[in-house]
């Protein structure tokens, strides 16, 4: 792995992990409850009761409070790409730079007006102009997230861009092929699905509290009803798009795929390890090595999620690493091979440049454009920076463990939704205190679970920031790791006290209740 | 200008009743604080904006750390 500072390289994942997955805790709640406020309301608005309004107002300042902690969480993530990830940024930044462009100008003109309306409106504008501003509130905040994640699913999936060895960017070839990048749209709807459910979950869980308190019980089972109907139906959404997610990753991002399965030997009729525990880490050439201490598999299930074909041939580790001629899977040991000769034509072209020689730039400039060297050789670029194919495998028990962390939680929510539902349709939730204190309990393991999911987008896909072409040690900036050190413990102090603070607030108003009013 | 007035009355109602807000106001501006000013100022500079002054410097560091890494 030449000579890379792998201790300024883990220590820039690492700070940049830490400040993603802080950011993570305020947003999903924002994308979800705004749609629930939403409904609450147009509740109030068509049926005229003031306990609907009063509904509305509460989770409207809970929304308020995560709102104004987390926003601008997300700018620190941009500090650091041109900080610590300047190689990174300046060979995306074509790509990169307009969706977050458009992110920020929306987020900023679509929040800062209706929210204000949603805030400051109530009894100043009509009930109507209120209500679209909380629905628009609520697309709006769902919008900007649209872009950070077509910019991220280009980074998993790497498509509608040409490479200008002129510049050394990438730069957009195909803005609507950006956009509709399948892995993009998978990405969108599954995270803001996922964080429909986060939010659900979240006001079911403060909702039994009241139960438990045996406060404001009717408040409560309003709130639950909402919530619950609107968390089973995103929980079902949730599998439908987490399954196009997994047959996507599997095409586009097969180690992630085999990694998050623990599946070492590509086999045909694939099991799915419904649970296990990995018992060691066979990368090593040894096929009699057991993968699993126990596990609980499916056969077939795993082919047919990744081809919809139980028959289905699913490569594992062992079949990327050292390829596959029967199932036509080129090995990393080629890979590496042909990303060395797309890295040399780009060293030749820097040197022609340098020693003046246009005809070789001219050359080198249409080899670029060339289909052939393109599809061939360039399209393992990030490969040429590594000797060891071993180095190219992601941490497969973060994967694993992340993923079914995720979709076992993922279960147990949708189960809770119908519970819930079913006792409060016989109306004896209030009485039901072991299920209240489930549904208290379940908030943490619904931010477990959308943390989760992000460590498996994200630990799975490594080593690479853009898909084969530019692996993270070669995305950051020749920087000095202790100040990288030092701003890690300044963003956990910062973010840390953040927290506390969102959760003191939250607590204390949760206490006054909904009869307290006023943001 | 009536409108802008409006406008304006309505962002200052807004802000002088606020409750719960008024502490959140403070929380936002002390993170803003220390993001921009503290942050931003002090530790986390544009990386090549810093080094280079046009595109083809930054270009050509770019190249030579993507031809030629050493970190």
């Amino acid at each position: 792995m030449e000579n890379f500072d792998l201790s300024l390289v883990d220590w820039s994942r690492a700070q940049f992990a830490l400040t993603a997955l802080y950011h993570w805790l305020f947003v999903p709640l924002t994308l979800g409850i705004t749609f629930i406020l939403a409904i609450m309301e147009s509740i109030y608005v068509r049926t005229g009761d003031p306990e609907w309004k009063k509904i509305t107002k509460f989770w409207m300042t809970l929304f308020g409070i995560n709102f104004a902690i987390g926003v601008a969480t997300g700018i620190i993530l941009e500090f650091e790409f041109g900080t610590n990830w300047s190689n990174y940024s300046w060979f995306v930044g074509d790509i990169f730079g307009a969706p977050l462009a458009i992110e920020g100008i929306m987020a900023f003109f679509m929040e800062s007006t209706f929210i204000a309306i949603m805030f400051f409106g109530w009894n100043k504008v009509s009930k109507k102009t209120h209500l679209m501003a909380t629905w628009l509130t609520a697309i709006g905040s769902n919008l900007s997230a649209l872009w950070i994640l077509v910019a991220n699913g280009w980074m998993q999936n790497p498509i509608g861009m040409i490479f200008n060895p002129e510049t050394t960017r990438m730069e957009m070839a195909d803005f609507w092929g950006v956009f509709f990048n399948p892995n993009a749209v998978n990405k969108f709807l599954h995270t803001i699905y996922s964080s429909y459910i986060v939010a659900a979950v979240f006001v079911v869980g403060i909702s039994a509290w009241f139960l438990l308190k045996k406060r404001d019980v009717i408040f409560a089972k309003k709130s639950i009803l909402v919530a619950a109907i609107f968390g089973l139906v995103f929980s079902l959404l949730t599998i439908m798009t987490g399954d196009e997610s997994a047959r996507e990753v599997a095409k586009s991002q097969p180690m992630k795929f085999a990694s998050m399965e623990g599946l070492y030997y590509g086999t045909t009729n694939a099991p799915l390890v419904a649970a296990g525990i990995l018992e060691n880490d066979p990368v090593k050439e040894n096929p009699e090595k057991k993968d699993f201490a126990v596990e609980l598999a499916v056969p077939g299930v795993l082919s047919y999620m990744a081809f919809l074909d139980t028959k289905a041939f699913v490569p594992g580790i062992h079949d990327l690493v050292h390829g596959n001629k029967e199932h036509g899977i080129i090995s990393y040991f080629d890979k590496i091979e042909r990303g060395k000769v797309a890295r040399q034509a780009l060293t030749d072209f820097k040197n022609a440049r340098k020693d003046g020689d246009k005809a070789k730039v001219a050359a080198l400039t249409a080899k670029f454009k060339d289909k052939d060297f393109l599809d061939n050789y360039f399209a393992y670029f990030g490969y040429s920076y590594f000797d060891n194919p071993h180095d190219i495998i992601p941490s497969v028990p973060i994967s694993f463990y992340s993923f079914h962390i995720m979709v076992a939680l993922g279960g147990h929510f949708m189960i809770l939704f119908i519970v819930v539902l079913f006792f409060l349709y016989k109306d004896k939730l209030a009485q039901m205190r072991w299920l209240q204190w489930v549904m208290l309990w379940t908030m943490p393991l619904a931010y477990l679970a959308t943390e989760s999911g992000w460590v498996i987008a994200e630990v799975g896909r490594q080593p690479w920031v853009v898909q084969d072409l530019l692996p993270t040690m070669a995305a950051v900036s020749n920087i000095d790791s202790t100040s990288v050190m030092i701003t890690f413990a300044l963003f956990f102090v910062v973010f840390t006290a953040l927290l506390i603070a969102e959760i003191k607030i939250m607590l204390k108003q949760i206490q006054f209740g909904p009869n307290t009013g006023g943001h | 200008m009536k409108t802008i007035k409006n406008i304006f009355n309505f962002y200052l109602d807004g802000f002088r009743n606020m409750t719960v807000g008024k502490n959140l106001w403070i929380i936002i501006l002390i993170k803003l604080f220390i993001m921009f000013v503290i942050l931003k100022l002090f530790f986390f500079q544009d990386f090549l904006g810093s080094k280079f002054n046009n595109n083809q410097d930054k270009s050509d560091y770019v190249m030579e750390q993507l031809t030629n890494p050493k970190k």
